[in-house]
């Protein structure tokens, strides 16, 4: 359970060590005849092992924050700061490393391989990434998806799963690399209540048990109140920001 | 297995009918490519080679290719001479034997005179305008494949009568000469003689075979009129290739105009530019054709695979490595069309091969193929060199997508 409190964005990151992810200023405008502003001067601090929901209605620019937060999109102004390193200078391959090493996502849908176990999916940025020999990478596979309860499973193609397992499969997959932070965009948009409510329990799990950071985009309002930090968004600034103190 | 194969083979391999039909493009270009490029490179070797074997690779004649200077033009610069009337008489060339002995000793292969004279051969109220060539027997195996091109007799047989005259098969079928017929040979300087036909040749070359005619050298010279003329020579070299080379050479020698085999049917062996010109551009367009088979199968798997292309690069595959998954798709097309096409090549190759032809322009039953790993290794690349091309554009597209404007849509 948690109870919210009256804190605020720069209260939370008021603290001396250097942030996991910093947003200064950053605004993304998306050209074109009528230029669409998705989101404007953000300002964002977020730290290690914290579990943040990012709301507000559709349109207000959550996701298009999120996908700024993991460099997936490029700021039209203002810069991500990752682990104190400013991104926007990056090249697309320092990027994509970043993302390899750092980051991991988990989207609405799963969008796992379909020709691939799911073993396969788990290990694949492990793969990418090239960091461990190939037995290490099935060992670190099976244990992930043991963990989440899908031991039974790690032979079978995504097809043969349920939506909800495909779901902790793609967050598996998400943490392959141990990254510390873990995007999450409407990860049970797509699920029913009882599929929600384990992806959540296993969101809440890597915060709680692995210290890792999860920040999700959710339009589940009774799932954002459970999660530690709220920021809402309307009209693709920061209308609200604040820390639940965990009962 | 290497990330970025596995996920390629995987693509290709779980779409096993629209990459069958990629590869059996592919295949068919480079089958038909190795077919066309044998039929056509066959057709040429076996033209070339009758043009090698049946006459010599170089006549060195009495002629020259300009008007010997005139003693005034040496002393005066101002003196030209024009429109010099040429002996009747073919002067010959002066010490044939003495240039002979010359020429064997740096020529690599065999050197033969001979005399060439034009006359009418007449027989059955026929006449027929024909090259009359006095040879010497012994010698002829040096510089032709004549001795080998007998039919019904020996070269030796033109010892055997006073006046023997070889005749090519189409010659004496027109004037419907056999063997012991006596004929007549006629020239323009009032030489006739009558000769009797001791044996045919058959060169496979209808304008040689119908116009020319072999006696003995000293039956030559007396249709000349001149004793002891030998107004040719003729060479063979080792390697054909250098007859160009060599007649040159034996030109700016002697003086005396040398003219090689490919000098002398210019025109036919520049056809065959224009054919290989031809040949190469329908091969090309075959393989162009296929290519668009590789270029269709990774355009449909790029876009049935834009949710994955977006997560991998979500995930953190850079563009570089998307691109080469694809890239690598194309060739796996590529290369396991072209081995197809290789296996389909050869067959079409063997079965044209067994077909029987009647033709009688041509002496083979069989249309001429030449097998050569140059057709299968030209193919091969260029249908790779395609599939690789047709490949990389979708794939490049492919890995330029932004992953969000996908997640986007997909969601």
């Amino acid at each position: 359970m948690t109870a919210t409190t009256s804190a605020s964005a720069s209260d939370a990151g008021s603290n001396m060590t250097v942030p996991l992810i910093e947003a200064r200023a950053v605004t993304r405008i998306l050209p074109g005849i009528v230029p669409t502003t998705l989101v404007r001067d953000i300002n964002l601090r977020i730290d290690a092992n914290e579990f943040i929901a990012i709301t507000g209605p559709s349109g207000s620019g959550k996701s298009s924050l999120l996908y700024l937060l993991g460099l997936l999109d490029l700021p039209t102004s203002g810069e991500v700061l990752i682990k104190g390193k400013a991104t926007s200078r990056m090249s697309e391959k320092e990027r994509a490393l970043t993302r390899l090493s750092t980051l991991g996502f988990v989207f609405q849908f799963h969008f796992l391989l379909p020709e691939f176990t799911i073993l396969d999916n788990v290990t694949l940025p492990m793969r990418a990434l090239g960091a461990l020999p190939a037995d290490a990478m099935r060992d670190r596979g099976r244990e992930l998806l043991s963990s989440f309860g899908l031991a039974d499973h790690i032979d079978k193609r995504p097809d043969q799963l349920s939506g909800g397992q495909r779901q902790r499969v793609a967050v598996a997959r998400a943490l392959a690399n141990e990254p510390l932070i873990i995007l999450a965009d409407e990860p049970t948009g797509s699920l029913d209540s009882k599929s929600s409510e384990q992806v959540f329990q296993v969101l809440r799990h890597i915060v709680d048990d692995h210290g890792k950071t999860v920040v999700a985009v959710t339009h589940h309002l009774g799932l954002a109140e459970r999660m530690d930090r709220r920021i809402e968004l309307i009209d693709g600034a920061i209308s609200s920001d604040e820390i639940a103190a965990r009962v | 297995m290497n990330l970025t194969l596995d996920i390629a083979w995987t693509h290709v391999r779980t779409r096993l009918r629209q990459t069958g039909f990629a590869i059996a493009g592919v295949a068919t270009g480079v089958g038909f490519s190795i077919m066309m490029a044998s039929l056509m490179q066959g057709s040429q070797d076996d033209f070339t080679s009758r043009l090698v074997n049946t006459l010599p690779h170089i006549t060195t004649n009495d002629e020259r290719r300009l008007p010997p200077k005139q003693p005034a033009e040496a002393v005066f610069a101002a003196v030209e001479f024009h429109g010099l009337t040429p002996e009747a008489r073919r002067p010959g060339i002066k010490n044939p034997m003495a240039m002979i002995a010359s020429l064997e000793g740096w020529l690599p292969g065999g050197v033969a005179p001979s005399v060439k004279v034009q006359a009418i051969i007449r027989y059955a109220n026929r006449d027929i305008a024909t090259s009359v060539i006095g040879i010497d027997p012994t010698r002829e195996s040096k510089v032709s494949e004549l001795p080998k091109q007998m039919r019904g007799a020996t070269l030796a047989a033109l010892y055997r009568a006073t006046n023997a005259i070889v005749l090519g098969d189409r010659l004496a079928e027109k004037i419907g000469a056999r063997i012991g017929a006596n004929i007549t040979i006629q020239t323009s300087e009032g030489a006739r003689i009558n000769a009797r036909v001791v044996g045919f040749f058959h060169t496979g070359l209808r304008q040689v075979d119908e116009s020319t005619a072999y006696v003995l050298a000293k039956t030559g010279q007396i249709l000349a009129h001149q004793t002891g003329l030998i107004n040719e020579l003729r060479v063979r070299v080792n390697d054909p290739m250098i007859a160009r080379e060599v007649a040159q050479r034996i030109e700016n020698d002697s003086g005396y105009k040398s003219v090689s085999w490919e000098e002398a049917h210019e025109d036919l062996l520049s056809t065959f530019v224009i054919r290989n010109i031809i040949m190469y551009t329908v091969v090309g367009a075959i393989l162009l054709v296929a290519s668009f088979g590789t270029y269709n199968i990774v355009s449909t798997i790029t876009h049935e695979k834009a949710r994955d292309i977006a997560i991998m690069k979500s995930l953190g595959m850079s563009e570089v490595t998307v691109r080469t998954i694809f890239v690598i798709e194309a060739m796996i097309i590529g290369i396991v069309g072209a081995l197809a096409g290789f296996s389909l090549g050869y067959l079409l190759c063997v079965v044209l091969g067994s077909v029987e032809i009647k033709n009688p322009f041509i002496d083979s039953n069989h249309l001429p193929l030449t097998y050569s790993y140059k057709h299968y290794l030209l193919a091969g690349l260029a249908a790779l060199t395609s599939s690789v091309a047709a490949g990389y554009l979708p794939a490049r597209k492919a890995a330029r997508a932004h992953p969000v404007d996908i997640i986007r849509g997909a969601t």
